[in-house]
């Protein structure tokens, strides 16, 4: 791959799907695309970049998802799973006692693994959200990633990575060598293709979005953009869950962090245009 | 340091499981079949057990009611590691007191996962 070539995808990525590869990561791109091409029977990155120069869309939109696809596992990291199930959905079924219904949003569903663990924790509660409204929304930027999300069919080996055994036996079905997530665990998940560079806000107001390990491949500016433009749709007394290596602080107070539980935000009720008077003030005042 | 018995007919599965488990600070006690199993845990009982489930002499699953039954053999945190991989398989198991189930085959993250899943050892933080 010439630097000419590692250049042209560079810029092509970041426009695309706002991922921003440094000046050193022609190992990542080698990685991802050397299979690409070969699928495409072409000789190799240089190739591709030809073709993809000839214009061809399929290809280039091929690109960007073996670019963006990442690695995902059911509960993984366990712990925002926890705070789930621990912290958030009590606070939300007070909450929400009257109206009974809950809007959760997996911002970079994937292949499904997160939306489903989700999906799994509140049938565990279902004694306490008897007669509620439930809608989990997954979107993310590939089509592929999303058509093996719907169809929730996994590998063993895919199952057996933070699935504890007792959920294996009661919420899927096994299909020869592969494992499907049961039809009621997967009628509890819409799937939309979403592109978080573009509007979102289409898709209405949030109780709670998970958002994690996706920011990660942004630069400031449009990480910062997207947890303003997150903000708004995250209900005044909702959460945000980020990525175990990811933070709000020191890049906008649209979001503080919930103390003691690390990966958890709430929208800053005193952030609002008209607010940053007040707190200027109380600085002023020491 | 916690002790993990791994009882497989197969030395080359107890080579490998040892090299994992080893990584992961488990002493650890290589038994290859049930009754080699039962003897060892009649000495002292191992806080985990890699379980397979098809061996000559006496199978993973007898092994399981065995211990189960023994004083003190309700502590060890059992994990089936086999080539079973039919949801009959695991019920039976579940339901005979395993704590965990693999299918194989495994590597490093399986166990490490399954084994975290049954408080053997902390989630990273």
């Amino acid at each position: 791959m010439t630097p000419l070539d590692y250049e042209y995808l560079r810029k092509l990525l970041k426009e695309r799907s706002g991922l921003d590869l440094s000046a050193d990561k022609q190992y990542l791109i080698e990685s991802r695309l050397l299979p690409l091409s070969r699928k495409a029977g072409l000789s190799g990155i240089s190739d591709l970049v030809q073709k993809m120069k000839g214009g061809s869309s399929a290809i280039i939109d091929q690109v960007v998802e073996a670019m963006t696809t990442n690695e995902t596992f059911f509960f993984r990291d366990k712990v925002p799973f926890d705070h789930f199930r621990d912290s958030i959905m009590p606070e939300i079924i007070k909450a929400r006692a009257a109206r009974k219904s809950i809007r959760i949003w997996c911002a970079a569903g994937s292949t499904g693994q997160e939306p489903y663990s989700l999906a799994m924790c509140l049938k565990e509660m279902s004694a306490a959200l008897s007669g509620w409204r439930i809608e989990i929304i997954a979107t993310d930027l590939s089509q592929e990633v999303l058509e093996k999300s719907k169809a929730g069919i996994y590998s063993q080996f895919e199952v057996q990575r933070g699935l504890p055994i007792q959920m294996l036996v009661k919420y899927f079905k096994q299909i020869g060598e592969m494992w499907q997530v049961n039809p009621d665990i997967r009628a509890m998940v819409q799937h939309r293709q979403l592109n978080l560079l573009n509007d979102f806000s289409q898709l209405g107001t949030f109780d709670v979005i998970f958002c994690r390990n996706v920011l990660i491949y942004f630069d400031q500016d449009t990480k910062v953009g997207i947890f303003n433009r997150l903000a708004k749709m995250t209900e005044p007394d909702g959460f945000l869950v980020l990525g175990a290596a990811e933070t709000v602080v020191g890049l906008t107070d649209a979001f503080k962090p919930f103390p003691d539980r690390r990966g958890l935000y709430r929208p800053n009720a005193a952030r609002a245009p008209a607010v940053a008077a007040p707190k200027v003030a109380v600085m002023a005042g020491r | 340091m916690q002790t993990c018995l791994v009882v497989d007919d197969s030395s080359i599965v107890r080579k490998i499981a040892r090299r994992i488990l080893e990584g992961l600070d488990f002493q650890v006690i290589e038994a290859e079949d049930g009754v080699d199993a039962l003897v060892v845990c009649k000495r002292a009982m191992p806080e985990a057990v890699l379980l397979d489930w098809n061996m000559p002499v006496m199978d993973g699953y007898h092994f399981l009611s065995h211990l189960r039954r023994m004083p003190g053999g309700d502590s060890p945190r059992v994990v089936f590691c086999t080539t079973e991989n039919g949801i009959a398989h695991i019920s039976r198991a579940l339901e005979g007191g395993a704590n965990e189930y693999i299918m194989k085959p495994f590597d490093k993250e399986i166990i490490a996962a399954k084994f975290m899943e049954v408080g053997l050892i902390a989630a990273p933080e």
